[in-house]
């Protein structure tokens, strides 16, 4: 089909980027949307959730991995479903995700990855583009937020075509934009038909050896898709710019006069336009959010970009960047304030938290050489002023995992930090060896009722279901403390924790406290 | 300023305040008025860690051509609105020469803050024009309606005729009185001389 495409039935909404490609797979006719919130990914489950509830299966999965396969299991059936993480998620899911791409798909399945380029609320700035490389999945990159409706529409259709699982990347800025979109009527779901071939979807290595010749065969021949996806404009000879997703909408902002452009919005590479604009211009520059991948696929080329310097490496983007990049000079403008001074996030006033962490930081007055290991959440601001009460955190359920493995070097004494939500993502497991080897630490499970670092999400294991999971793991039921973490009780939570920290084996503290903010909000 | 001319409309806006301060609502009607008045318009937010009573912004351009860009490029923002003052002076090398700056004067203490005079002075260097926002917000019966002050007081350099339509519509669900208070903050910053304060 030509783009851009023009809808029967148009009408205009006001969308985030996220809410636009929950709005495409909507109306691709999807069945199911599984998701676990990450910043800048939570709206696209946000909003089926607050549309089309009990339309559509879209419960939070307890981590992408399980998200993924759950996904993946409708699609087996025959129905449509979308996957929505952020980049570090896809960590989580890589396992399904490398593999299936093998098997490939029954029902349209399309994967929404957000990046976080300048880590505005992540760990590190990882291009979910190499995952789709890595994997030969095709990837859709939209520069804005119609291309992110129309390409997850159109993404169910290549997916159903090709028998293939499909992405589509987006980025912090492009998520959290909102705009007007153009939206069309909503597609019929599909019935169930459950796949029949079990060799397909059996990964055996003897099935699997031919799958994956055919895979890769299927992924090269989408390089013809990929030419008309991206657009080619022939005009100047002296600076050729191939810029991807919103790297084009930046290079745009600057109105460069006379230049010629490549506009990259699908993965495999148009390898046809690449040549011919290369072919066409003196100087070729790649402007592309994340990292230089692009770049590296064209090393035959002479090509500025990331690599040599014309545009920095790490960071996200900006007009400002680019603007010099491509050789034009600064808007005049006025010199930033020397008075600035940061203001950091914090946990909020009559945070159950900050309790917990005044009952660690009293603890740590008996006991100082403690070392204590974080995780992911609202609870990690713990590790700033004035509180300066976590040494470590890395990534979601890092902590029970990286305070055992410190404890069996022979560190005591040791506690670990973690949420609910993160807890269940992926900590029981770590607890369940703890358990098995009765550990010598602590374990703290901060149970808020909610995911509330992402605005609140509702979690799997609370009160004393949490409590009953704690147990089954194998935790003796006399280590296991459920404490009230409010500023009253701190001398008598503090008394608990201290007898705690002496036993020479597992115990596991539950501070339980409704998150102060959504208690609020509710 | 904002070019409302007959052939164009540029009007690039910085918003600016601490996690909390409803950035986001005000912004909310200026979004809505937009579509409804057929303009073009992009609103880049910050979600996530950085709402929690740390410094947020948003980038909000509005147009009767197409925009590509979702962040202002430093030097070319007609407007600074902050619900802040040290926040509005944050985004200072974003503003056009010609830009002006529209704060509230209230300073939020959650950080060791620098000289307050210091730095309502250098705002009133830069042409600031300061609101008490907190006084008008209790004046019209709320002391959260802060944000909705200053949502009136940028009006009067915005070509949109529905913002009040949009108030209405974002509190109708709590009630007549919360109405009734956002739309009088609306009009006591929009009717107030800030730049006598």
């Amino acid at each position: 089909m030509p783009y851009p495409f023009v809808y029967t039935m148009q009408k205009k909404k006001i969308l985030l980027g996220d809410e636009a490609v929950a709005q495409g797979a909507i109306d691709a006719g999807i069945s199911g949307s599984y998701a676990y919130p990450g910043t800048p990914s939570t709206e696209i489950n946000e909003y089926v959730r607050s549309t089309e509830k009990g339309k559509i299966h879209c419960a939070w999965s307890p981590n992408e991995k399980v998200a993924y396969e759950e996904a993946l299991g409708h699609s087996w059936a025959g129905k449509r479903a979308l996957i929505a993480m952020k980049h570090v998620g896809l960590n989580v899911a890589a396992d399904p995700f490398m593999s299936s791409a093998i098997a490939g798909i029954n029902g349209g399945m399309v994967l929404a990855v957000a990046d976080d380029p300048g880590m505005h609320s992540s760990q590190n700035e990882q291009d979910s583009r190499c995952y789709a490389d890595f994997a030969k999945v095709p990837c859709f990159e939209p520069t804005d937020q119609q291309e992110a409706y129309d390409f997850t529409r159109e993404a169910f259709d290549l997916s159903e075509k090709n028998n293939i699982p499909v992405m589509v990347r987006l980025v912090t800025r492009l998520s959290h934009t909102r705009t007007i979109v153009a939206v069309g009527a909503k597609r019929k779901q599909n019935s169930l038909r459950p796949a029949r071939d079990n060799k397909r979807w059996t990964v055996l290595p003897a099935y699997a050896r031919r799958m994956f010749k055919e895979h890769l065969a299927k992924y090269d021949s989408l390089q013809k898709f990929s030419e008309k996806r991206s657009s080619l404009s022939l005009r100047g000879k002296r600076l050729g710019v191939i810029a991807s997703g919103i790297a084009y909408n930046y290079l745009m902002e600057n109105a460069p006069k006379d230049i010629s452009v490549l506009k990259i919005n699908f993965y495999p590479l148009p390898m046809k336009s690449i040549e011919k604009l290369a072919k066409h211009v003196k100087k070729l520059i790649v402007i592309e959010e994340g990292y230089p991948f692009i770049e590296r696929q064209l090393n035959r080329f002479k090509i500025h970009g990331k690599l040599d310097g014309t545009l920095p490496l790490t960071g996200e983007l900006t007009p400002d960047i680019v603007r010099k990049a491509i050789g034009m000079k600064a808007h005049p403008g006025r010199k930033a304030s020397s008075l600035l001074k940061i203001r950091p996030p914090r946990l909020c006033v009559g945070c159950p938290h900050a309790s917990t962490y005044d009952v660690i930081n009293g603890v740590k007055k008996r006991f100082p050489k403690l070392r204590s290991f974080g995780d992911i959440g609202c609870y990690t601001l713990g590790a700033l002023p004035p509180y300066n009460a976590i040494d470590t955190c890395i990534d979601m359920g890092a902590s029970i995992g990286m305070a055992k493995g410190a404890v069996d070097a022979g560190v005591r004494p040791v506690i670990a930090v973690i949420g609910d939500s993160t807890f269940t993502h992926s900590g029981m497991t770590s607890l369940l060896k703890a358990a098995k080897e009765n550990t010598d630490m602590t374990v703290f499970i901060l149970d808020n009722d909610t995911t509330a670092m992402t605005g609140g999400q509702e979690t799997l294991a609370n009160d004393q279901r949490l409590v009953d999971i704690v147990k089954g793991l194998g935790v003796d039921e006399r280590h296991i403390r459920v404490i009230d973490p409010v500023p009253t009780r701190l001398k008598e939570n503090i008394a608990i924790v201290q007898k705690e920290i002496p036993y020479k084996g597992l115990s596991v503290i539950i501070p339980v406290r409704a998150c102060v903010t959504m208690v609020k909000k509710r | 300023m904002c070019d409302h001319g007959e052939k164009k409309m540029k009007c690039d806006i910085i918003l600016a305040g601490v996690g909390g301060q409803g950035i986001l609502t005000l912004s909310y009607a200026i979004v809505n008025a937009c579509l409804d008045e057929g303009y073009n318009v992009l609103q880049s937010e910050i979600h996530g860690m950085s709402q929690r009573g740390g410094a947020v912004y948003a980038h909000l351009r509005i147009s009767d051509k197409k925009i590509y860009s979702d962040m202002i490029p430093k030097g070319r923002a007609d407007i600074i609105l902050g619900t802040e003052p040290l926040e509005a002076l944050r985004h200072l090398d974003h503003l056009t020469p010609e830009g002006k700056i529209i704060t509230s004067s209230v300073p939020v203490k959650n950080i060791i803050y620098p000289d307050e005079a210091k730095v309502l002075d250098e705002l009133r260097r830069h042409g600031a024009l300061l609101l008490d926002s907190t006084d008008l917000a209790r004046k019209a019966g709320s002391i959260k309606a802060q944000n909705i002050v200053m949502l009136g007081a940028v009006s009067r350099f915005l070509p949109l005729k529905t913002l009040k339509m949009y108030i209405k519509k974002l509190f109708s669900k709590k009630g007549k009185e919360i109405v009734k208070i956002n739309l009088l903050a609306f009009d006591l910053g929009l009717i107030t001389k800030c730049w006598e304060i």
